[in-house]
């Protein structure tokens, strides 16, 4: 096994198993998760800025979330964590969801503006409504599913600035405490999906690395009590 | 000035069309070698005919209609091209008949994903030699053809199309339900597919942990014994149809690279009974697949078991360029 990490160009199946690793709020749980199976995350945790951990069988490579399915399709990273909102925004990323691991949990759901009838009103005189999200494939396809259609307005940043300003009628976003929603006049209209982290896997390490790749499911599933 | 052509296309330049050569010379000598004649159709059909083929007809993503009004296509692959040239032209040949190509094939690409729209495939089609020894020399083939590309690493994934399908009839799942339920199983969605299984009523837990446990066996001829511990008639069937092929795979010498996968699933229409893909270690995507399509010559009229495989080219060039530095690649 002589593949190192660092410096290696096209995606391998090679070498120490490497674990794609969300930053952002799904890191804390990610890191504990990883700590309970018995992988080292000392580094991750430390002052490091580097975005490679490589060590003996297993490899942690940090990233955003929502490249994580980009990584892992590709064979770059064998396997890793991220949110179930980013899997079914990538839908078409092939990917295999191996483990349910329960934490990171929120809602993705549809808000407007509090005693505010846009929303509705949008939808009856104008036959569609303007949602600004994060999550224009979710977004649009919740509202086909349901019958209705929408403007999707995909923006990257706050996303409860749009309605206020008048950009859009509401928006489809990921809400854990309701906080932020509340703080800006916002409220929860219709609940989409509720959304926790997976563990992934590509393709093709699932094959050739099965025993690794089964070996960390079987643990993640016993630490999780299921 | 800058000419643009349309996304997933591209241009071969002479360094690159060099080895593809060499690649593309090395297979069709294995193909012949083992009696398998090069055959060559044209790249569009009528899209009618094709259709017949693959009922689904998804995978058809170029249709044209020319100055008669005819309604053409491209081809998605060759498979269906050559069920209906053996259909209209082998009818009454002797069998089995071993037949071998090296053809561009046409499919939908999704933006920005760096997929190709128009990509070349190697491949061989036997056609009137039934499983399991149809099956076991087409697996033979292709190990010795990812040999001739210094692919030696390179493991063929083995599963059986019908496992799947069987089992959820016996569950008593049909009908919608069932064709999620195969699409979640065919993505590998383990979680959707236990919560969607939990859902559907008439069905234990004890079927759902069958069904979730048997997509994740894969691994050497235990498997099979493991598969056999969850029970069941489509199991039953399934294991046996693989473990015939297993043997007439021994027998022939041919079955070290195999790896019996219960979870494969391919989502091509047609294939039925045993299933193959193929994967390298230096490569994070499918290098190629095939099985055996019983049915599909039956679609044109000549009732014929058949199977086959298809490499895609540029894929094997890849990993062949990535097993180089450690002395495969080119021999």
């Amino acid at each position: 096994m002589s593949a190192g990490v660092a410096g290696m160009g096209r995606a391998k199946t090679d070498g120490p198993l490497k674990i794609a690793v969300p930053r952002g709020a799904l890191l804390g749980e990610t890191l504990d998760i990883l700590d309970a199976v018995g992988i080292d995350t000392d580094e991750v945790r430390g002052e490091s800025r580097s975005l490679i951990f490589p060590g003996e069988s297993i490899t942690l490579v940090t990233m955003r979330p929502s490249d994580v399915p980009t990584y892992v399709e590709a064979g770059a990273a064998d396997v890793g964590i991220t949110g179930k909102d980013v899997l079914l925004e990538q839908a078409d990323r092939v990917v295999y969801e191996l483990l349910d691991l329960g934490f990171g949990r929120c809602r993705m759901v549809l808000a407007g503006r509090k005693g505010d009838e846009r929303l509705g009103e949008a939808q009856r005189r104008l036959g569609m409504m303007r949602i600004a999200t994060k999550y224009p494939r979710i977004a649009e396809r919740y509202f086909e599913r349901t019958g209705r259609q929408i403007e999707a307005i995909e923006v990257k940043g706050s996303v409860e600035l749009a309605p206020l300003i008048g950009l859009a009628d509401g928006i489809v976003d990921l809400v854990a405490t309701g906080r932020t929603l509340e703080e800006n006049d916002l409220e929860v209209r219709e609940e989409i999906v509720e959304c926790t982290a997976r563990f992934v896997a590509n393709r093709v390490s699932h094959k050739l690395r099965a025993r690794e790749v089964d070996g960390l499911t079987a643990k993640l599933r016993q630490t999780l009590g299921r | 000035m800058i000419h643009p052509i349309p996304p997933g296309t591209r241009d071969v330049l002479p360094d690159e069309m060099r080895e593809l050569r060499r690649l593309h010379l090395a297979l069709i000598e294995v193909f012949e070698a083992r009696g398998y004649g090069e055959v060559a159709t044209p790249a569009i059909e009528y899209d009618e005919v094709l259709a017949r083929g693959d009922g689904r007809t998804a995978d058809t993503a170029y249709r044209f209609f020319d100055g008669s009004g005819e309604l053409l296509a491209l081809r998605s692959d060759m498979t269906v091209p050559i069920a209906r040239l053996v259909a209209s032209r082998y009818a009454s040949a002797e069998m089995p008949l071993r037949l071998c190509y090296l053809a561009n094939a046409y499919r939908a690409v999704r933006p920005q994903r760096g997929q190709m729209r128009e990509f070349a495939q190697a491949g061989v089609e036997l056609i009137g030699a039934p499983a399991p020894e149809g099956t076991a020399e087409v697996v033979e083939v292709l190990e010795a053809a990812l040999d001739a590309a210094g692919l030696e690493r390179a493991i063929i994934g083995l599963g059986d199309a019908d496992l799947y399908r069987q089992l959820l009839a016996e569950f008593g799942i049909e009908g919608e339900a069932r064709d999620s339920i195969l699409a979640r199983l065919a993505a590998h969605d383990l979680v959707g597919l236990e919560v969607e299984l939990s859902e559907l009523e008439g069905i234990d837990d004890r079927q759902i942990a069958t069904c979730v446990a048997l997509s994740q066996l894969r691994g050497g001829k235990e498997v099979l014994e493991e598969a056999r511990a969850l029970g069941g008639a489509a199991v039953e069937r399934a294991t046996a149809r693989l473990g015939e092929t297993v043997q007439a795979l021994e027998a022939r010498g041919a079955a070290q690279r195999v790896q019996i996968d219960l979870g494969l699933l391919r989502d091509l229409g047609y294939y039925s009974g045993a299933i193959l893909e193929v994967y390298d270690p230096t490569l994070g995507h499918v290098l190629g697949g095939g099985g055996r399509y019983d049915g599909l010559l039956k679609r044109f009229g000549i009732d014929l078991p058949a199977a086959g495989f298809a490499l895609y080219m540029e894929r094997v060039h890849v990993a062949q360029m990535e097993e180089e530095p450690r002395g495969g690649g080119n021999p």
